[in-house]
Parts: structure tokens; sequence; C-alpha cells
């Protein structure tokens, strides 16, 4: 029995050995050079992972910032303080940091909103919504439940008596997740889409987008650069626009082209940037040449997410 | 030694006894990792890597270490040990060569340690080639076939899910299905279409 057990141990223990003396000869031949810079700029960032930078967490913006690819300024959460260290770290200038809040522009709390309906249910805008609308007269006012809340990485959000969010001006990390968050699609008047209409159906009444539908076609140029979704496109998927071989290089699409999809040098065939196309097919009317056909109903999602990382 | 016995191990490994599809083991990469055709190549490569590593170091060490002390029973710590081993290295050697299939392959390459089918492969050959009155030099030659097949059946199994997933993102899925739930159940598809090939007879 002893000798059984110390068979077995013995066995077990000496092969570990050997495997362990193998990792340890391996680990040294195939070494990784790590810089050690990028840990201490790790150390330098708020850690929160919120990808406000649009690198890949904290991690990926301070690889980056090593390699030079960012600036030390590009954390929106760290502010100023943050940048000044990297900058002392990695060497070079810091930048200016324009700082950017989160603010909720609704003021219409309890006491001066007309609530049209009695909403009793989970503690959440999202399903607030779903039921029956937003509760308030005003269907863009904030529903107050604190959806947005759930979703910061700093705790910066806080509710009053009067059923607003307040968002704390110091703690705000403009990370956006709230924007991303609050499910109330209000038209922010920011005017894009004012700008992008290729046929001017939009214009602006009292701080909010009204499209003209006399005029509307159907492009979906708004619904794409609409930041906070307040346009929605009913068409559920939108062809790609594909250049021919008859394209003479007139350039006539790439003038009308409202999301700079197109390129190409006059007199030489142009090119589609798929990525960016959102299928309008404001270029296909206007080529003299017949050159551009649509293909396909897929990706307009995906196009959409494109467009708006442009702008 | 013959042939057509090679050729059977080869296609009862890879389509008729598929590991993931047919025995059900190492689903955890098998969903995790097939979000997209490159990562699964690259994990299916490791996997093979891995498969067929542990199939040799392990026929070595149940012939040379287990079966002379006569500790076969301790075969499952023991081929732990090995996989384990394996991978540490694998994983040394990718993140040295190539940086961004160590990136990519992230958690789940330590994973592998951990993945039933390495360790069920190497309990498979025991079971069919070692413990059986087969020469020597066939039983080595088999097992090793084997795992290599296995593993390949194992990456032929990620790859066609990864293809699938690739093309169910452009797809108008209900909301509630969307992600791991419709994965799920192609899985099960696959496995169902896999039974097909249960009835195959080989030599």
């Amino acid at each position: 029995m002893q000798s059984v057990v110390a068979k077995s141990m013995i066995a077990l223990t000496s092969m570990a050995a050997v495997f362990g003396a193998v990792l340890a000869f391996a680990s040294r031949i195939f070494a990784v050079h790590r810089d050690p810079r990028v840990e201490h700029v790790l150390d330098l960032l708020p850690g929160a992972n919120c990808g406000a930078c649009g690198f890949p967490g904290c991690q990926g913006l301070a690889e980056a910032m090593v390699k030079g690819e960012a600036l030390p300024n590009a954390c929106p959460p760290g502010g100023a303080e943050t940048a000044a260290a990297i900058a002392e770290l990695l060497g070079g200038d810091a930048g200016d940091v324009v700082p950017r809040i989160a603010v909720v522009h609704c003021k219409g709390g309890l006491s001066n909103s007309v609530q049209r309906l009695d909403y009793e249910g989970i503690e959440d805008c999202r399903a607030a919504l779903l039921v029956g609308g937003n509760p308030k007269a005003c269907i863009f006012g904030c529903l107050g439940f604190g959806t947005c809340k759930a979703v910061f990485p700093f705790d910066a959000v806080e509710l009053d008596e009067e059923g607003l969010v307040h968002i704390d001006r110091v703690k705000c990390t403009r990370c956006g997740n709230c924007v991303v968050a609050c499910p109330v699609n209000a038209c922010i008047a920011c005017q894009l889409c004012v700008k992008k209409c290729p046929s001017d159906a939009i214009y602006m009444d009292d701080n909010l987008a009204v499209i003209d539908y006399s005029k509307c076609t159907n492009c979906g140029v708004c619904a794409a650069v609409c930041p906070t979704n307040a346009i929605v496109d009913e068409i559920p998927a939108r062809p790609k626009a594909v250049i021919g071989g008859k394209c003479e290089g007139v350039g006539k699409c790439k003038e009308v082209c409202p999301v700079k999809a197109i390129e190409g040098e006059p007199g030489e065939r142009h090119e589609i940037i798929r990525e960016k196309c959102i299928g309008c097919g404001l270029c296909m009317e206007a080529c003299p040449t017949k050159a551009v056909n649509m293909v396909g109903a897929l990706g307009h999602q995906r196009a959409k997410v494109g467009a708006l990382e442009q702008d | 030694m013959d042939l057509g016995q090679l050729f059977a191990i080869i296609i009862g490994a890879i389509f008729v006894s598929n590991f993931v599809l047919m025995r059900f083991l190492g689903l955890c990469p098998f969903v995790g990792v097939s979000k997209d055709s490159d990562s699964a190549l690259g994990m299916g490569m490791a996997v093979i890597f891995v498969m067929t590593m542990a199939s040799l170091v392990t026929w070595f060490v149940y012939n040379y270490i287990l079966v002379p002390l006569e500790i076969t029973y301790l075969r499952t710590i023991a081929f732990i040990l090995v996989i384990a081993t394996l991978v540490q290295f694998v994983e040394m050697v990718i993140e040295k060569t190539s940086p961004a299939l160590h990136k990519s392959l992230g958690i789940y390459l330590p994973l592998i340690t951990t993945n039933c089918a390495v360790l069920g492969v190497a309990v498979v050959n025991v079971d069919s080639f070692m413990v059986t009155d087969l020469p020597r030099n066939a039983s080595f030659i088999y097992t090793v076939v084997h795992g290599l097949s296995a593993g390949i059946g194992f990456t032929l199994a990620l790859i066609l899910m990864a293809a699938i997933r690739e093309r169910l993102d452009l797809v108008d899925i209900p909301k509630s299905m969307r992600g791991i739930a419709i994965t799920f159940i192609v899985a099960g598809l696959m496995a169902i279409a896999f039974q097909g090939f249960s009835g195959l007879k080989i030599g």
C-alpha cells in the first residue's frame, strides 16, 4: 500500500518537474518584450474602460499612446490632469482638453408637467416607454426612472424629488454612455439632418426637426446622421451602390453623395466605399451615364454606424 | 497496421464521431470563438496542434511511465499535466510569433487547458489503441493520426459555425433570438446533420 502511494507521488512529481523545467526554458526563448511605459500610462488612466476614447479599453488607449497613435489628451474622462501626467511621462505636449459634459435639458419636473398617463410598473425608462410611451404629456421629456444612472461608470447621476435627472458636472466623465442608454429618442436640435438633407425637406420648428413629406425622397440620410435616433428609417434594409464599367468619371455622384462614400479622380472610374454607403440611391439618379446600380439590401445598419463615425 | 484502418480512423474522428458535434466535447470554445472565421481558424489550428502533440506525448507517458509503474489509474491527472504544459507552451509560441492571433484568441487559448475535447482525445486514444493488443508501432501511429483528425474535426465544426454566424449577422433575426440563442439552435441543427454520418460504413 505504501509503495503504491510513494510510486504515484514520485512518478507524478517527477513528471511535473520535467514539464516545469521545459516551460521555464521555453519562457526564456519565447520571452516577449513589453514596453514598460504601457503599464505606467495604464496606471495614470482612470481605468473605467468606458470606451469614450474610441480605443478598446484603457489598455488599448495606453498602447496607442505609447506608440504615438493617440495624443496624451485622448482620454475624455481623464481630463487635463491625466493628460498632463501622461504627457510628462511620454514627453510632448498635453494639448488642450475641451471638457464635454452630459446635460439633461428637460426641466419638466413632476410639479410643472402634465402626466398623460399613470405608469405603474418596472422603474425603468425603457420599460415605461414600451408600455404606453412617455407618461409625460411632452413625449420628449425626461422620464426620470434613471436608466442612465445604471450605466454611469462613475456614479454621476442623481434623481431629484421632481423626478428629473441631474448630472454632477464634476463627476461626469464625458463617456457618452448615458446618451446611448437614454431611450427617449428626442430631437436635440443639432440640425445635422437639416444640413445633410439632400432635398432640403427638413426645417427646424421650435427647436425640433420637422420633415416636409412633400419634398422628402426617402433617401434615409437624416436617419443615418441623427445622433439620437430620433428619426426612424422605416425601410428595413437598404442596398449598396455599385459603379459599373460605364463610368466616365463625370463626378456627379461624388457631388451628390451625402456621406462622401464615393472616391475617384475626374475622368477616371469612381469607386464606392461600401462601409460608408447608406444606399440612398442619390448617385444613381445623378449619374448621366447610368453607370451606378443599387445591389443587395443587407448591411444597412452597418452603413449607418459608419456614417455616424465620419461626422 | 493497414491503411484502410487508418482511413477509417481519420473519417471516424472528423465526421462520424466528431468531437464537438457528436461527442459534445469542447463546446465552450465552439460557442465562444466562432464569431468570425479568422479567429476560428486560428483557434482550430491551435487545437489541432495541441491535440496532436497531446496524443503523441500521452502515448509515451502512458506506455513508458504509467504502464511499467502500474499506475494507469492515474492517467487522467497525468494527461491533464501534459495538456496544461502543452497549452502553456503553445501560448508562449503564439504570443511571440503572432501577437494579433494571441489577442484574438484571448481567453480561449488558456481555456484549451480545460478543453475537455483534448482530454477526451487522450482518453479515447487509450481506450481504443493502447489497452488493445495492437502492435506498438501501429498503436503509436493510430494514436497520433487520431489526435490530428480529431483536431481537424474540431476545426471543421468551428469554421462551419463561424461561417454560419457571420451570415447570421446580416439576417433579420427576432430580437430575443439574437446572439447565443440562435447559436445554440444552429449548433443543434449542425449536430443533427452530422448524425447522418453515423450510417457511414468504412472498410
